[in-house]
């Protein structure tokens, strides 16, 4: 293989490839079927752990852009939700309110990880837990009004919660092994030649 | 390019993008403002007639009203305990009216005419420097890149089984995370290259 | 003309390239050299993709610090993997993204790409998934992409690397037909036929510049 310099390419077009990229990463975790949790040996769907990942590796500004892009290509139709979803359908659906959430979601655990002088797994740990729970907050409300109940919608969210768990220390595992790989992801695009 | 869009020449097809995105966010707004089964049943024998003025071919339409059927059959009984027959009418009529409405949307309107319709309505836009054709590069942009990392992730996913690792979640998503960033980092290299940094 | 005037380039604490003295007004160039000699840096400088920390460029006249947008219309750029290149879903749309600046409307600059991807025998590829192309058919399609715009210079890092063999002499032979004035990165020599002059770097510094053949004997003595 070549020996490719570090770019230092101007920032846009390179910000505009990792949002991209992410947008397309997130989709890719929900397209890909039979991704092997643990050993249950029943693959599990890890799509909502995508939102967690890009605002842990990309950081607040990238990550959130790359969801909001993901969401705005799923809503004008193309197929890019887990099982082949795509279309308004699954954003006015009782569940669209975490859907809404992942902005959210990618926004806190950005912020978070981005404090962070060199993010390791508490820290990690502690931006996607909180970026789940935001991802809660407004997807049990929605929840809600749909049922017009919003202790039952809470009730009902339960169910996820284990999973959502399991995604949330996932995610943040992974995420430090990747900063540890390659260093100065979240502080500009392509530094990996340092 | 793949969508779940169904080709067709009917009124609620020729229908322009944005009148048809107006009218599902009116009827979102009355499925969830109405509490009364009567009302909402109506809302939703509209909506049915949406679809036979489509003339939504049978093998789209059962596909989409078998998975609805599970879920509202589903959701009934889970709300049938918890809250009461009533309401868990009330739940299922809102929760079938908003879902058959938005998939209405979606199979009468190509993606194409909706990165249009976003990119005509974007022009106002353009002197707070909004580049309105950008909408259908980031389209374009996204699905190349949903084709690469597909690629990628079944390499990844061979490579983990090779080494036994198949039911490891980092031995899959690390080396998948790692070459989705190089895969990003050259490709901002070659979009640089083609000028499109350069404003 | 390309001239490059005591050029330095560091990534952090490693000396990438120190004092680089060139001036190539020769309408095919090669730089040859080892992994890691510092070759693709000097290179990219050419298209502005990384800037010299010291010293200065001069592509016809153009400095990639100062007018980087000019410089990326007169310098082409082939990358070693075209997957990385190649960044719209079809052949035809990827040529026709090179075009959206030019102020053509949309279906000219289709009309336009497919032009072109027959001129460089991918004729009737258009429409095709670009994803779905051979290994062959994309590096054709990313060297399009770049032609379409007509640039003065090409640079080409190490773009037979993936191509099989009979696709590496394609490509070869192609970029020799070119009215372009090229500078190709390798270390595969069997590409420097009928090149005018070959630029050895190693560890960051031009060790040789000559003609190719003994240029190259100097290159094969290197690595012994």
């Amino acid at each position: 293989m070549p020996d490719v310099p570090a770019p230092r390419v101007s920032l846009p077009a390179a910000d505009l490839a990792r949002t991209v990229v992410f947008a397309a990463f997130i989709a890719v975790l929900g397209i890909f079927p039979g991704i092997y949790l643990g050993g249950s040996g029943v693959p599990i769907v890890i799509q909502n752990a995508g939102p967690l990942l890009a605002g842990a590796i990309l950081g607040a500004r990238r990550g959130t852009a790359s969801v909001v892009l993901l969401l705005a290509l799923v809503a004008i139709g193309l197929p890019l939700l887990s099982g082949g979803r795509g279309g308004l359908a699954p954003f006015v659906g009782p569940s669209g309110g975490f859907l809404f959430g992942w902005i959210a979601s990618a926004l806190v655990t950005g912020l978070i990880v981005q404090r962070a002088e060199r993010p390791g797994l508490p820290v990690l740990l502690m931006a996607t837990t909180a970026g789940l729970a935001v991802d809660y907050a407004i997807g049990i409300p929605f929840l809600g009004a749909y049922t017009g109940d919003l202790g039952a919608a809470a009730v009902q969210s339960l169910v996820f919660l284990p999973g959502d768990a399991g995604k949330v220390v996932a995610a943040a595992v992974i995420a430090a092994v990747v900063h540890r790989a390659l260093p100065g992801t979240l502080a500009r695009p392509a530094v990996h030649g340092e | 390019m793949i969508s779940a869009h169904e080709p067709g020449t009917s009124v609620v097809h020729r229908a322009p993008v944005g009148a048809k995105l107006l009218a599902l966010f009116a009827l979102a707004a009355a499925v969830f403002v109405l509490g009364s089964p009567l009302w909402l049943g109506v809302l939703c024998g509209v909506v049915l007639l949406g679809y036979a003025l489509a003339r939504i071919p049978a093998r789209r339409w059962l596909r989409t009203a078998r998975a609805l059927l599970i879920l509202a059959v589903f959701v009934f009984a889970l709300q049938w305990w918890l809250l009461g027959a009533q309401a868990a009418l009330v739940v299922c009529l809102r929760l079938v009216t908003a879902l058959a409405a938005a998939n209405l949307v979606t199979l009468t309107t190509p993606v194409d005419d909706v990165v249009s319709a976003v990119e005509r309505w974007a022009r106002p836009l353009r002197r707070f420097g909004v580049r309105p054709e950008s909408v259908g590069l980031l389209v374009g942009l996204t699905m190349q890149a949903v084709a690469t990392l597909s690629g990628i992730a079944r390499e990844v996913r061979e490579a983990a089984k090779a080494r036994g690792a198949e039911r490891s979640v980092t031995a899959f998503a690390v080396p998948f995370l790692v070459r989705t960033l190089r895969h990003a980092d050259e490709l901002g290299e070659a979009l640089a290259a083609r000028g499109a940094g350069d404003r | 003309m390309i001239e490059f005037s005591r050029v330095g380039h560091r990534f952090g604490d490693r000396v990438v390239l120190s004092d680089v003295e060139l001036t190539l007004p020769e309408r095919r160039v090669a730089f040859v050299g080892a992994n890691g000699s510092g070759k693709s840096t000097l290179a990219r400088m050419i298209n502005g993709l990384v800037l010299p920390d010291d010293g200065k460029v001069l592509v016809d006249g153009l400095d990639p610090a100062k007018d980087g947008r000019k410089v990326r219309k007169h310098v082409g750029f082939v990358f070693t993997n075209p997957d990385s290149q190649i960044v719209m879903p079809t052949a035809g749309e990827d040529v026709a993204f090179s075009l959206r600046g030019s102020g053509l409307s949309k279906a000219e600059r289709a009309r336009r790409a497919a032009e072109v991807l027959a001129e460089y025998g991918l004729d009737g590829y258009a429409e095709h998934p670009a994803h779905q192309l051979s290994g062959g058919q994309k590096q054709l399609l990313a060297l399009c992409a770049m032609l379409v715009l007509d640039p003065a210079v090409l640079v080409c890092d190490e773009p037979t690397t993936l191509l099989d063999l009979r696709n590496k002499r394609r490509f070869a032979e192609l970029l020799g037909t070119l009215r372009q004035q090229v500078v190709l990165v390798t270390h595969d020599l069997d590409l420097l036929d009928g090149f005018d002059r070959v630029v050895v770097l190693d560890g960051g510094r031009v060790v040789a510049d000559d003609e190719p053949e003994p240029a190259l004997r100097y290159y094969r003595k290197l690595a012994e």
